[in-house]
């Protein structure tokens, strides 16, 4: 990105926002599509007068039925569209589990290149919202097993726009993952001008020599300001936002753990099974010698979901304060 | 359903002689191929083999309706006379049962998934109408651009109506007065499951009411019949008059497929007393007594069909395997690794 660019401070939902409006205005064959996308603009107005600007044709308050809503993108998708769909709230994308892992992941690989599916499946995830059981969830590891699929989660505004932008360019389908606590709480300067960033590429989002901590989405902030008060006590702390799960970007966490010797990853998803799991082995196959520590992963607990009440809430999620003292511990072992 | 069909006389729905003979041929192509799927696999020579009889006169009606270079069929695996049809070769029916490199998949797909982008014919999954949403979707952006002239043809087995993506396929297509015409072709089983364990209405079309949608029901034994059917729905869809539910009346005489033992859950008398409604003897008496085509230019037509078949099922056979290296390719564009 140019440094003397024009640009504009806005908030995630503003980024999302921003860049669909670019989106639909510059290529013809975009579209949104999803639950109440259109006369209310969805329900967190991130496409708020699209529908008026735009047509309903190309706006589409689709019926209430997420399996549809996925398939019909998909086949909008074999036929020449880009459509870029929304699944309301994460928690609501399993009756489309099948469209998404059973089709538009094997589209190409079935017809060995025939057909092509380049789909945007954007949903907003994730918890501290008091969101419940059916508002909080986090999908990434149910879906990060399937090949065919790309799944991004950035969590700035520049990097939802150069992201999203990759995300509908792709000729792949990419799941695109909004943390909903930082639609608002999240801002920063975006640059005016079109750009994309590649998909797998991580970012490190603050640099230190003494341990690296891998994340994505809201725990990316939590653990930039908790790497921002140790620095305060002398302890140096890199943190890696991994802004791409699939593909993941091997080459910045190898090389920051070759710098510090040691691995904290920490994410909101549940940790048995989860992204973390991933890395760890791919650092303990490519890397086992470089480490001075045990790798700790500091995750969601082994429960289906949080509860409404605030403090199973809080007992979910990890605080700032949790990621600290994880990360004293470890820069000290 | 078996009293309801009575023949009337030869109601050609504007068709001319060649094209009655087209429908009999690829009636007798289907046949003949359905068979050769069944054979390879008794012979040991192909793992697996799904049948289409009794499927055969709603697919060359059918196939005739469908306008090639503008339309679009999702088909499922058990249409295999639409799909050669609308222009498939049956070189390529033959490439899929041997898994040879040359399938359009690359041997990656079960016999029957054909993919064919040249001539309009959709990739599809062995998920039960989880093609339907993407007929849906493709019917949308012929609407979108404006493309009149263009419909989709979404065809699937009675079994598929149960399924959720079935009835959110139809009320999208109805919301949005899609250019679609969907296909059911009622066989009267979803492999040993009866229709009346299936669902509670006796016709499937029964259904379209509930979507707003017009439905119409045909004798799928008659090619004649459906070809009239499937030209007025597509017609309607082309320009601009929505979408159709078409439920197409047939049985289905053999196993589900080479997999199947049909005899664990229905009676051969069963099978027995459907016979007459085998569309393609059937159809070739029809057309024989109307004077369409000779006895002996029949005999002669299944014999040029046999010898195809035959260099077909050779040359395919012939044909290599996919290399073991072509498992990586096509999962995205370029190449494909999860870690970068």
């Amino acid at each position: 990105m140019a440094v003397a660019s024009p640009s504009t401070v806005m908030n995630n939902v503003e980024a999302v926002r921003h860049t669909l409006y670019e989106a639909l205005k510059n290529d013809e064959r975009t579209l949104v599509l999803g639950e109440d996308v259109g006369a209310r603009g969805n329900v967190f107005l991130i496409t708020k007068g699209f529908i008026e600007e735009f047509g309903a044709e190309r706006v589409i308050d689709t019926p209430l039925a997420e399996a549809s809503i996925v398939g019909v993108a998909i086949g909008m998708a074999m036929e020449g569209l880009r459509p870029i769909a929304e699944i309301q709230f994460a928690d609501f994308i399993y009756p489309a589990f099948n469209q998404i892992v059973g089709e538009a992941a094997k589209t190409r690989y079935r017809s060995n290149g025939d057909y092509t599916c380049p789909l945007v499946i954007r949903t907003p995830y994730g918890g501290g919202v008091r969101g419940a059981l059916s508002h909080s969830v986090s999908i990434e590891a149910l879906f990060y097993h399937v090949p065919g699929l790309k799944i991004v989660a950035p969590s700035f505004p520049a990097d939802i726009k150069g992201l999203l932008n990759a995300a509908i360019d792709d000729p792949d389908p990419v799941l695109f993952l909004e943390h909903k606590k930082t639609y608002r709480l999240v801002k920063g300067e975006v640059p005016s001008e079109h750009y994309t960033i590649p998909i797998g590429l991580a970012d490190v989002k603050h640099p230190g020599d003494a341990l690296t901590v891998v994340s994505y989405g809201l725990y990316v902030h939590q653990a930039i300001e908790a790497a921002q008060r140790l620095a305060g006590e002398g302890l140096s702390v890199e943190v890696i936002d991994l802004r791409s799960i699939r593909p993941m970007d091997r080459t910045t966490i190898l090389a920051s753990v070759r710098k510090t010797h040691k691995l904290l990853i920490v994410h909101e998803d549940n940790k048995f099974g989860g992204i973390g799991a991933e890395i760890a082995a791919m650092v303990a196959e490519e890397a086992f010698f470089e480490l001075d520590a045990p790798i700790r992963r500091l995750c969601g607990p082994d429960v289906p979901a949080m509860g409404y009440a605030l403090p199973l809430e809080e007992e979910f999620m990890v605080s700032t304060d949790e990621m600290a003292d994880a990360m004293r511990e470890l820069v000290r072992y | 359903m078996a009293e309801a069909i009575t023949k009337p006389a030869l109601e050609r729905h504007g068709l001319d002689e060649e094209q009655l003979r087209w429908m009999l041929r690829n009636m007798l192509l289907q046949r003949t191929l359905d068979n050769r799927g069944f054979q390879l696999n008794r012979q040991g020579k192909i793992p697996f083999a799904t049948g289409s009889e009794g499927h055969e006169g709603i697919h060359a009606g059918s196939a005739l309706a469908f306008a090639r270079g503008r339309d679009v069929l999702v088909p499922y695996y058990r249409d295999i006379g639409l799909c050669i049809g609308i222009g498939m070769e049956p070189l390529q029916v033959l490439l899929a049962m041997f898994a040879r490199a040359a399938d359009i998949s690359g041997g990656r797909q079960f016999p029957n998934h054909f993919t064919g982008r040249a001539i309009g014919l959709m990739s599809i999954s062995s998920i039960i109408a989880a093609h339907l949403p993407h007929a849906v979707g493709a019917a949308y952006a012929m609407k979108l651009r404006g493309e009149s002239g263009r419909a989709v043809l979404a065809s699937f087995g009675d079994g598929a109506t149960s399924e959720g993506e079935w009835h959110e396929s139809m009320n999208f297509a109805a919301v949005h007065a899609l250019p679609i015409v969907f296909l059911c072709e009622n066989n009267e089983w979803a492999i040993s499951t009866p229709r009346d364990r299936q669902m509670k209405v006796r016709d499937v079309v029964e259904k379209a009411d509930g979507y707003g949608m017009r439905g119409e029901i045909v004798d799928g034994s008659d090619p004649i019949a459906v070809y009239g059917v499937m030209n007025g729905a597509l017609e309607r869809a082309r320009s601009g008059g929505g979408p159709t539910l078409v439920e197409a009346k047939c049985y289905r005489f053999l196993s589900h497929t080479t997999d199947d033992d049909d005899r664990t859950y229905r009676t051969r008398e069963e099978i027995e007393r459907h016979r007459h409604l085998d569309p393609v003897p059937r159809f070739e008496r029809v057309l024989v007594e109307a004077g369409v085509i000779t006895s002996d230019d029949v005999s002669a037509m299944k014999r040029e069909i046999l010898a195809h078949v035959n260099d077909v099922t050779d040359r395919a056979e012939a044909l290599p395997y996919p290399l073991a290296s072509d498992l990586y390719t096509n999962v995205y564009e370029g190449t494909h690794e999860p870690w970068l």
